[in-house]
């Protein structure tokens, strides 16, 4: 139970079965609470709407590193999955009419199903072929999207009502950024832990179980086709709850917010991040939502020495994201996650090395 | 019929430009095991360098090809060496996540030096148009197809003949075999990398010189993703049967169905055969044993 130089020992079930042990975890928990809680005090309009964002991102990461990450089933199809989400959550609420919270979950149902479904072939196909399949998926619901003029009422895009909870109505421009954000951390929140539950679980463990060595937990008696589809239904849920919050949150939804860069941003979060690793996918979510506003104020800064870079800025950011995510997976392959354990490790073994 | 003549001749140059394009892909997959997701990047820089070649520099025809394959082969050897060899042993997911990292990265330092405006070059292939029963098909299609299918039936004789491609199959077939044949495995490596490089310059100029040199030519690369599943991501003849099935294919659904559906057409019939036969015509299947 406590933490000795030697590791942490349990002496019974319940204390194993805690997902925080030690004192200093909780020390961070709470310092972490404390942050969130006084953030929206302390940050302008700007910075809570870049946080806003982190918060969305952060439930999209999760729910593509439970599919990518844990189950070992690459998707290209992330972006097409928020598309799913976004624009029935619009529908629903919007046309017919649907109580929003109503809307989003029926929204996170039918991304469910409609991850399920293209995550078919994955019963057949892993690795490079899934990838490929994915592709496809983000490539025909990308064009479904942009051709159904039913859908967007032959608009290109979809203005959405402003968000309006139980009776609870978001306010205007000035407390619009602070009230969204506690919306968004209950259900970030809600989202961290439901996954880090969901790997304690026989179900989370029959998905790691297929990613280390599908053949082998075969033998064991998991049924594989299960894993796999319930993988597909569990991550893609997560996913259409991301894409309906982006829909409510921006109140428009146009298939521009959905393409496969969008895809590939999401992977970068994970890989990132870290793959396999809940809090990676937070780490990673915030690192890459940040990383672009990063680079516009460093080029906006170095703007009079170096004019080329704020000259290029969507190259030098494009050329930056794809750079980062090269060096992560040459140098770091398990991410910032790995990194905050080994900062965690120098201290906790000093004045030793190991 | 003079339309179906028509729509033939430009599915068949799209579709010899995209076994082109595939080609390299097949080539990278088959020697090194690595998806390779910035092929159509590697369209994009070819088709660049040889309009900086070509346009900028003002160099002869001879020499911008020239160029154009020397730095080519420099890029290709330059990636296998700084991005995919730390990268042996690490998870198929990791491979495709960092060639999708180096597609980001190339197209925007093609943005960044030549800007997001289409570029136009003086023609290099022949323009007008001949009579075919009736139909007036533009020389340049044909004289693309031309050029594809001289540039495919020397790499296969390459394959065949040489030495350097007897030891590509070689390797490709069983790598540790190989090398205690005394085949420098790494040196092969460098070899598919440039070849595909190549290849895809070859394809990327004709792209250029049909339509435009500009980012959609990123885009055009994209799908030899259905032309690879089609024939099979390891066959050479699969990029062949493959490349023209689906430029026909895409032809025949712009010309007489409707464009836009032509754009997913590819991708509908990459899950339809994933489905039913995941290993493409000449793919050779996999056996997996614990």
């Amino acid at each position: 139970m406590a933490a000795t130089a030697t590791g942490i020992h349990h002496r019974s079930y319940t204390s194993e079965l805690r997902l925080r042990a030690t004192r200093a975890e909780y020390l961070r928990l709470g310092l972490m609470t404390v942050l969130l809680l006084v953030l929206p005090f302390v940050l302008d309009n700007f910075w809570l709407s870049q946080a806003n964002l982190i918060l969305i991102a952060v439930i999209g990461a999760v729910g593509l590193n439970i599919l990518v990450g844990y189950t070992g089933q690459i998707s290209l199809g992330q972006g097409g999955f928020l598309a799913v989400g976004a624009y029935s959550s619009a529908i629903l609420s919007d046309r017919i009419g649907l109580p929003t919270p109503l809307a989003i979950i029926a929204a996170v149902l039918l991304t469910a199903a409609v991850g399920t479904f293209f995550g078919l072939p994955g019963l057949r196909l892993k690795g490079l072929y899934l990838a490929i399949a994915t592709l496809a998926s983000q490539m025909i619901i990308e064009f479904v999207i942009r051709r159904w003029d039913w859908l967007t009422l032959d608009q290109g895009y979809l203005n959405v009502e402003r968000l309006n909870l139980f009776g609870f109505q978001i306010g205007g421009r000035q407390v619009f950024e602070q009230q969204w954000y506690w919306v968004l951390l209950l259900l970030a929140g809600l989202t961290v832990l439901t996954a880090r539950n969901l790997f304690r679980t026989g179900l989370g463990r029959s998905f790691m179980a297929v990613r280390d060595q599908d053949i082998a937990a075969e033998a064991i008696g998991v049924n594989i086709p299960r894993a796999k589809l319930t993988a597909f239904a569990v991550s893609s849920g997560f996913v259409g709850l991301a894409g309906a919050l982006t829909a409510h949150y921006s109140e428009v939804v146009s298939w521009e917010k959905f393409t496969l860069d969008v895809s590939i941003l999401y992977l970068a979060m994970i890989i990132v991040g870290g793959l396999g690793s809940i809090a990676g996918a937070v780490y990673g979510a915030i690192f890459m939502t940040l990383l672009p506003e990063l680079i516009r104020q460093l080029s906006l800064g170095l703007g009079d020495t170096l004019p080329f870079l704020a000259d290029q800025l969507p190259a030098v950011r494009n050329a930056v994201f794809g750079l980062v995510i090269i060096l992560f997976l040459i140098l770091e392959p398990r991410g910032l996650d790995r990194i905050w354990q080994r900062i965690k490790d120098y201290f906790r073994f000093w004045p030793f090395r190991y | 019929m003079s339309t179906f003549i028509n729509q033939l001749a430009y599915g068949l140059a799209d579709g010899s430009i995209l076994a082109l394009a595939a080609l390299g892909f097949v080539l990278i997959y088959k020697a090194t095991g690595v998806i390779n997701f910035a092929q159509g990047e590697f369209l994009l820089v070819g088709a660049y360098m040889f309009y900086t070649a070509f346009v900028v520099m003002d160099l002869p025809l001879v020499v911008a090809v020239l160029f154009g394959v020397v730095v080519a082969t420099l890029i290709g050897v330059l990636v296998e060496r700084l991005i995919l060899r730390p990268m042996v042993g690490e998870n198929p997911i990791s491979i495709i996540m960092v060639t999708i990292g180096l597609s980001s990265l190339l197209k925007a330092l093609v943005q960044a030096f030549y800007g997001t405006s289409p570029k136009s070059q003086p023609n290099l292939l022949p323009r007008g148009s001949v009579d075919i029963l009736g139909a007036s098909v533009p020389i340049n299609r044909l004289a693309a197809i031309l050029i594809a299918a001289v540039v495919l039936t020397a790499f296969t004789v390459f394959f065949r003949k040489s030495r350097h491609g007897i030891a590509m199959r070689a390797v490709a077939d069983d790598q540790q075999a190989a090398m205690t044949m005394g085949i420098s495995v790494r040196r092969i490596f460098a070899l598919a990398w440039a070849l595909a490089a190549v290849s895809a310059l070859i394809a990327g100029v004709l792209v250029g010189d049909i339509s435009a040199v500009d980012n959609n030519i990123a885009a055009f690369g994209l799908l030899v993703f259905p032309v690879v599943i089609l024939g099979g991501l390891d066959s050479v003849p699969g990029t062949i049967i493959g490349g023209l099935t689906i430029g026909l294919l895409k032809q025949f659904t712009a010309g007489y169905l409707d464009p836009g559906l032509a754009t997913v057409i590819p991708y509908i019939v990459l899950v339809l055969i994933l489905l039913v036969r995941p290993y493409g015509i000449f793919g050779e299947t996999r056996i997996e044993r614990v």
